[in-house]
């Protein structure tokens, strides 16, 4: 030992090495005995009945993991419940959002987790003192020997009853086969917690960089890669693919002739427009919500083409065919049902806006266009 | 032969008679009271018997699971109360007789005994080359011989050692272990399959047979706990036998209270998950009227209070609250067949009375008694066992 100071003014105690670990017993009984309170007993396998003999008390850490678990319970049940029923609610096979035997598994495991690494990390930071590694009785003879073949027990100097000559002749009564006196190393006296060091902060920030950006090339980039991207490769057909299983190549198919897919609409007056015109009646008054409705879903969908005010003055430059005005003649007599079938159909060059358009939505645009064209042919009676 | 240090002190007391006549007291109330349950509605009765059958064949087989666990990981702690097991494995004695009046009456229990029922169902139709009366038969025939011939085993070879002290003996139930292994587990998950789970023949679990094991053991460990501490707080044993052996039964009941519950769970989940109405109706008959308080209290009966009682490390070394733990666990147990098999009997309402009552009566007074007379003639610790020393010896 490079730094161990003065034996005599920094003595941590005073150490006997046995061969047979029935010394050991009665040693230990003598200790108890005299009331010995700063021992402790060394072996390199459990001594069964040592501890009892020993009178230890039973390890706080039974609670520690007790709270540890109830906490990861908890948290599960947090996790579980916030996730799976108010953050993100999905429907899986039927069952209610907060279908607690699903959710029991992860309670189970949190459970499990919280408790053993909790209690691990408790033991190594709190009673070990990680990252300090440093013991008194650390790389002396007396514990090399005691990992080995010996068993050894040890009382230390703070303890009230120690005294140097007494303990030696105590351990000497009981057939010691050695005694070794062990000092306190420089570092152990100015003992400072190494837990807040920079290079300790530093060593766990370098560990973190290294899993997460470990976490982040195999999640988005190896898993991308061949052959590790077999995951990708299946046996199913994606959106807009062509398939070489039917006849016509697409792989998206049509519903069958003569069906109507479940929460679609049906709309009777196909290829129908005058039809339409006759039978279709706005269901929607004119309120003011209505009216925002309308106004928004016009600007968004219909005014690219048809102009802000439906004066056919798109703002495409001339990319697309503008459209006829809709303060024409012809379309201030249309019934709604007509321009409704318009919007569902399209006309000339106009697609169906059906699927970008709710039924509501589409009422509430005709009654806006009707606002439009009311403000731009206003009568004599609107002024007054 | 004899090794001298092996040998210890210990004087075979007999046991009370005062135990004997309780037994026999409660065996004759319970007897009448059986009797008259019959006579009044036997179709009840019969269901009742069917829960005291398996109730009786869980803690005689589940000891004699104990037995060879104990000689295959060559524990010593249990050697000291093996002798308890050996006893209690004998309840497997007495199940011809129970079987005789459950079979005479198969057609008011099993739905599938029907042959008439049977023509018309096309899946018992498919399940008639296993589910009919003289295959059913059959294999009670063969597992019970099959008990029976590894109960003489373990018995007679561990009883010839409390003379000879032969060492090579401990080695020969080793080996009768190891066999009695597989027998075990194919015997018992057949007998959870005919006598339990084809009382509703058309539901089916494959991890069933788990679940009967899991309370079985349960069951075994909590007649061998109870009986262990009592006997020896009465100094029917051997000096030295304390908190450390008492542990050990105790965390022995903790685990397979867990391991209870996770097999329970995982049957109920699986189920509950996949909604499979030929799965799903078992759970759903257990959810109609009072059965669904029944089956909330399972959880309760049998995880969460012998959870509790047994979590903390004094618990499981205080003889009283182990005592009172391991009753729980054998009530426990019994519940848990009341609610496998009771439902087909009484779909919509838990049938309680006396007649539910007479039928434990009847079943801890027979258990007594043959606790008595199994216990008579036999040391009460295995003093020719070369482990019993160390197993005096043992510490945590």
């Amino acid at each position: 030992m490079d730094n161990q100071m003065n034996t005599s003014e920094n003595l941590y105690g005073v150490g006997a090495l046995f061969k047979d670990p029935n010394k050991i017993v009665k040693v230990v009984e003598k200790l108890v005995e005299l009331g010995y309170k700063h021992w402790d007993v060394h072996s390199s396998y459990p001594l069964h009945g040592i501890p009892k003999r020993m009178r230890l008390k039973w390890s706080p850490l039974g609670y520690v993991a007790l709270i540890l678990g109830l906490t990861g319970t908890l948290t599960g049940l947090f996790l579980t419940w916030w996730t799976m029923s108010v953050d993100y609610p999905l429907t899986i096979g039927g069952k209610p959002w907060f279908s607690f035997p699903a959710f029991v598994p992860v309670l189970f495991e949190l459970t499990v987790l919280l408790a053993s690494v909790g209690t691990a990390i408790v033991m190594l930071f709190i009673i070990f003192k990680f990252p300090n590694n440093q013991h008194p009785l650390h790389d002396t003879e007396y514990i090399n020997k005691v990992s080995v073949d010996h068993f050894g027990v040890f009382i230390e100097a703070k303890d009230e009853l120690f005294e140097l000559e007494k303990v030696k002749s105590l351990f000497n009564d009981f057939g010691a086969d050695e005694i070794i006196e062990i000092a306190y190393d420089r570092n152990e006296v100015t003992f400072k917690p190494k837990v807040f060091d920079v290079k300790f902060i530093s060593f766990l920030v370098v560990i973190a960089i290294i899993t997460s950006s470990v976490a982040y090339l195999f999640n988005n980039k190896i898993l991308y890669l061949p052959p590790f991207d077999f995951m990708l490769k299946q046996f199913r057909l994606g959106p807009q693919e062509s398939s070489t299983f039917f006849a016509d190549g697409f792989g998206m198919r049509k519903p069958p002739a003569g069906t109507v897919a479940r929460n679609q609409e049906f709309y009777p007056f196909k290829n129908k427009p005058d039809e339409a015109g006759m039978k279709l009646v706005n269901p929607l008054l004119a309120t003011q919500e209505n009216l925002e409705l309308g106004r928004n879903k016009f600007n968004t969908f219909c005014s690219p083409c048809h102009g802000w005010r439906g004066e056919g003055d798109s703002r495409l430059n001339g990319q697309f065919p503008n459209p006829p005005s809709l303060h024409s003649e012809k379309v201030r007599n249309w019934t709604d049902g007509r321009i409704y079938h318009v919007i569902m159909e399209g006309q000339n060059v106009m697609p169906s806006y059906a699927s970008q358009l709710t039924e509501k939505e589409r009422w509430a645009v005709i009654l806006y266009i009707r606002s439009l064209q009311r403000a731009l042919n206003a009568k004599q009676e609107d002024i007054q | 032969m004899i090794q001298e240090n092996l040998v210890i002190n210990y004087q075979r007391k007999p046991l009370p008679e005062k135990l004997f006549k309780l037994g026999l007291l409660l065996l004759v109330v319970g007897f009448v009271g059986v009797v008259l349950a019959y006579i009044t509605n036997s179709a009840r009765a019969s269901f009742n018997l069917l829960v005291v059958f398996t109730w009786i064949a869980s803690i005689g087989v589940g000891s004699m699971f104990f037995i060879g666990i104990e000689y295959l990981t060559g524990a010593v702690w249990s050697v000291p109360f093996r002798r308890v097991a050996e006893i209690t494995a004998s309840f497997v004695l007495v199940l011809p007789i129970l079987a005789i009046p459950i079979l005479s009456s198969i057609h008011s229990l099993y739905h599938w005994s029907h042959t008439e029922a049977v023509q018309v169902d096309q899946i018992l139709k498919n399940k008639s080359a296993y589910l009919n009366q003289t295959f059913f038969i059959v294999r009670l025939f063969i597992t019970l011989l099959l008990w029976f011939l590894f109960y003489y085993l373990f018995t007679s070879i561990s009883r010839k050692q409390d003379k000879s002290f032969d060492q090579s003996l401990t080695k020969k139930n080793t080996i009768v272990s190891a066999v009695f292994m597989p027998v075990f587990a194919v015997t018992l998950t057949f007998f959870a399959i005919d006598w339990l789970m084809s009382l509703e023949p058309h539901w089916y679990s494959t991890i069933f047979g788990v679940y009967y094991f899991a309370g079985s053991f349960l069951a075994a460990l909590g007649v061998f706990t109870f009986v262990s501490i009592s006997l020896n707080e009465n100094g029917f044993l051997v000096d030295g036998l304390g908190s450390e052996h008492y542990y050990s039964m105790g965390a022995l009941i903790f685990a397979f209270t867990n391991f209870w519950a996770y097999i329970a769970f995982s049957q109920f989940m699986l189920i509950w998950y996949a909604n499979l109405p030929e799965e799903t109706f078992w759970f759903i008959n257990r959810g109609v009227g009072s059965w669904l308080y029944f089956s909330i209290g399972i959880i309760f009966v049998k995880f969460i209070v012998p959870y509790i009682l047994l979590l903390p490390q004094p618990a499981k070394m205080d003889p009283l609250r182990l005592k009172i733990a391991a009753l729980w666990v054998l009530f426990a147990h019994y519940y848990d067949l009341f609610w496998v098999v009771m439902p087909t009997y009484s779909k919509g309402g838990v049938p309680f009375g006396w007649m539910e009552l007479v039928f434990p009566v009847f079943t801890v007074g027979l258990l007594i008694v043959l606790f008595y007379i199994f216990a008579k003639n036999v040391n009460l610790v295995p003093i020719g066992d070369p482990k019993l020393k160390r197993g005096l010896e043992f510490h945590l």
